[in-house]
């Protein structure tokens, strides 16, 4: 991808919808282009967390497994983020991300990104309010999914 | 007293009487979740059900229960139910065979927009066990696709193995001007679609809001979600329709235990549209 | 149209009971029977409660000797005319097995021809309510109607109010104004008690003229008017049901519901005792060969915490959502229902509750709750 196909692509991204212009030009220069075949790892659960994407096209499972037990969480797509816990320090992955289909998506070093942050809290602003409404969103599916509502024994306190 | 609308002769059959009905097939389509197809007597009223309505599946000596009719309107020599085995009454009629019979009553209820929704996009958001009494709403549009624009179906299930009529689900996505997508809260390690609550699958349905009538069927909390989101991405809200479920005992209003706020689910709903019932939605132990 | 009224004295009343078990009625009244009056068939007005007087309370009804002399010197009936009309428990199904397939055994609704001697204006404006709820709507109870059908009412005007009632504040009483056959006022004053009595309908003119009843003395008509005028104003209880749904609306979270909540039992006598609680129950009896099946009706309540069953769990689990739901409905959600306040000012409910607790009482205190949260006027 040139320089300026990268810019573009950051810019139509959902994630970074409204960032003013000088930060694309910033955030341009700290991306690169990353692909994975079907099936592919993106990261392990326990891996350190370093890069954090942002999905141009196809499909990525989050799971989690145990013997006897295997279980997609999330799917992330195309419009989708993947590895924010990349943007806090000394963290690993929670989660292993798998190709579902082959994935095009867009990567930076966390560490870099919050240097970057740290440098200029008015772009650190805008990073950590998308990244805080990411979660936000992610939290409110988890809570939703965890009340199991198609299940008749669902969630319930008695 | 009586109003105007309600000014029919009364049912030559008393309400409260149920009509013997032969099931013709049971049909295995989940671990728990079963399609019974009864034969009413010809002609009879009973079979004669808009899209949305239930009857009331009364199996001898054990009990009766609402179950929303999941089969085509136009078939009237059968009469068609989804039933998930979650209690007793419910355990017993799927576990029926073809030859014996049931009892039903109804139909009751009031039915999905069809008419209101001509010439517009329908999108359907189904949930779980949800998706049975959509189903009648689908065979119709299908049956006359030429009232209608884009048909876009969603479809939210606990895990892939939960997936009702799947085989028919996948045939409707590949339907021109059709799309069909679901998503499960917890996949397998073989599934290859989306996990993810129904709502996430929103952005990838491409119509005009404005243009739209939608209909959602599934839990409660499902609904609540579906119905602000489609708000907030510009649906009219007298443009979405969503089916209620309370515990109704007669589906005549007599019983009163399907009661929400002014209304009787049962003869009010199950269908609503969403203005009807939204001051109602978030009301805890309404 | 102005209705026919007639003056009868006590040979023509015990006349009145005659001729409608000559005509075929099982008669009813109010009786003392387990130290309370309920409805229960009458032969003679020797079967009436003469000599007998309540004292109506919160949480608490009491027969005490009344030296009045009248028949009629008390209110009202621990249950509504609810428990003769609208059964407390009913056949509504029966069916048998049969070469592998079942048949429905047709259950024709009993049809007996009752009548009803002393039910009170409240009782009656019931009875109307009722009729709204099981005959005015889409679809049609068949047992109710086929038993309402056969009633023949007999009314009596109340011209005193017990501490209890409040059916001035609902337009429902002391007065009969509608819906019976004859309606009474009892002078018990001087000797030998002597009635103002009421043509509702053209049975009722039939039935007086036949036990000889006379025109009546414009004077009498006046008097009846003037003591029911005194005792609807004597009432000090009410309920303002106009202002009811707004202020349920308003006031659906209000820690109000908590505190009546921690008094309450839900024990469901309210509903029972409610002459116009309507909700039922089903259940299945079967015989012990299996051959058999019915289908009961019973009376439920709200109150229940399985009433509101759906798979997995009930959506009103807490107390206080189970009395919100039956004052709401009573007074608030009834009129969008079915146009009328569920609620007849007979105040059996507050009789009745054994901790006392007093439906206008709580209705006023939610006002008083709304008004405290209102902003000031300007």
């Amino acid at each position: 991808m040139a320089p300026a196909e990268i810019r573009n692509a950051l810019a139509s991204h959902p994630f970074l919808e409204g960032l003013p212009e000088k930060y694309l030009d910033l955030l341009s220069k700290l991306a690169f282009e990353v692909s994975f075949g079907q099936d592919e790892i993106i990261f392990r659960e326990g891996d350190p967390s370093s890069l954090f994407y942002l999905i141009l096209s196809g499909k990525v499972a989050l799971e989690i497994a145990s013997p006897g037990r295997h279980v997609i969480i999330q799917t992330l797509e195309a419009g989708d983020e993947l590895g924010w816990s990349s943007l806090l320090e000394n963290t690993s992955k929670q989660f292993r991300a798998r190709c579902l289909e082959p994935v095009r998506a867009l990567a930076f070093d966390g560490a870099r990104v919050v240097a970057l942050c740290e440098q200029d809290h008015e772009f650190g602003y805008h990073i950590m309010r998308r990244a805080l409404g990411l979660v936000a969103e992610r939290l409110r599916a988890t809570r939703i999914q965890v009340l199991d509502v198609y299940s008749p024994k669902g969630v319930r306190a008695q | 007293m009586s109003t105007a609308s309600h000014a029919a002769a009364p049912p030559a059959r008393p309400v409260m009487e149920p009509v013997p009905v032969q099931i013709r097939s049971v049909v295995k389509e989940t671990h728990d979740t079963f399609t019974l197809t009864v034969a009413p007597p010809p002609g009879d009223p009973v079979s004669a059900f808009e899209p949305g309505q239930f009857s009331m599946l009364y199996v001898f000596g054990v009990g009766e229960l609402p179950i929303s009719i999941s089969g085509d309107p136009a078939v009237r020599e059968s009469l068609t139910y989804t039933v998930r085995s979650v209690g007793q009454v419910t355990y017993q009629l799927v576990t029926r065979r073809p030859g014996d019979y049931i009892g039903i009553r109804g139909p009751f209820g009031t039915s999905w927009p069809l008419k209101e929704a001509r010439g517009k996009s329908v999108l359907i958001v189904a949930g779980g066990i949800g998706l049975a009494p959509l189903r009648p709403a689908i065979y119709s549009i299908l049956r006359h696709r030429g009232d209608y624009n884009r048909l876009v179906i969603l479809y939210g299930s606990r895990s892939p193995r939960d997936l009702l009529y799947r085989k028919e689900f996948a045939a409707w996505g590949l339907l021109p001007d059709t799309q069909a997508l679901c998503t499960v809260d917890y996949g397998g390690v073989s599934w290859r679609g989306y996990v993810g609550v129904v709502t996430t699958l929103f952005r990838h349905v491409r119509m005009q809001p404005q243009e739209t009538v939608a209909m959602i069927c599934g839990p409660e909390i499902m609904m609540r979600y579906a119905a602000r989101e489609l708000e907030a991405r510009g649906l009219p809200p007298a443009q979405i329709y969503l089916s209620m479920e309370r515990n109704m005992k007669c589906g005549a209003g007599f019983c009163g235990h399907c009661q929400l706020g002014p209304y009787f689910v049962c003869k009010h709903g199950p269908v609503f549209a969403y203005p009807e019932i939204k001051p109602y939605l978030d009301l805890y132990e309404l | 149209m102005r209705r026919k009224s007639y003056r009868l004295d006590a040979t023509g009343l015990a006349a009145l009971i005659g001729r409608l078990h000559e005509q075929g009625y099982a008669v009813y009244g109010p009786r003392v029977d387990d130290d309370a009056l309920h409805w229960r068939r009458i032969r003679s007005v020797e079967d009436l409660p003469r000599g007998w007087t309540q004292e109506l309370a919160p949480a608490r009804a009491r027969l005490v000797p009344d030296s009045s002399g009248g028949l009629f010197h008390h209110w009202t009936c621990a249950e509504g005319l609810k428990a003769m009309l609208h059964l407390p428990l009913v056949r509504v199904m029966a069916a048998r097995r049969e070469n592998g397939a079942f048949r429905i055994l047709h259950n024709p609704p009993p049809a007996a021809k009752c009548a009803f001697f002393g039910a009170r204006p409240c009782d009656l404006a019931a009875l109307a309510i009722l009729d709204r709820v099981l005959l005015g709507d889409r679809y049609v109870d068949d047992i109710y109607r086929a038993r309402r059908e056969n009633a023949f009412l007999v009314a009596v005007h109340c011209t005193e109010s017990a501490p209890t009632c409040f059916c001035a504040s609902l337009g429902t009483g002391p007065r009969a104004r509608s819906g019976f056959d004859i309606a009474l006022a009892e002078f018990a004053e001087a000797g030998e008690p002597e009635y103002f009595a009421e043509a509702g309908s053209p049975a009722g003119i039939d039935l007086l003229e036949a036990c000889g009843a006379q025109p009546a003395p414009p004077e009498m008509a006046r008097q009846v008017e003037q003591a029911c005028t005194r005792a609807a104003g004597a009432q000090k209880r009410s309920v303002n049901a106009h202002a009811a749904p707004a202020l349920i609306d308003a006031l659906f979270e209000s820690p109000h519901w908590d505190r009546v909540a921690r008094r309450c039992l839900a024990c469901g006598n309210c509903t029972m005792v409610c002459p116009t609680c309507f909700c039922v129950n089903y259940e299945d009896r079967n015989s012990l060969d299996g051959q058999e099946a019915e289908r009961w009706r019973l009376w439920d309540s709200c109150f229940s915490q399985s009433f509101t069953y759906i798979h997995g769990g009930s959506v009103r689990t807490s107390l206080k959502s189970r009395y919100r739901q039956w004052l709401s409905h009573k007074l608030a959600r009834w009129q969008a229902q079915f146009g009328t306040p569920g609620c007849t000012g007979c105040g059996r409910c507050i009789v009745w509750c054994p901790v006392g607790i007093d439906i206008t009482q709580e209705f006023q205190e939610l006002q008083a709750a709304a008004a405290a949260a209102a902003p000031p006027r300007e």
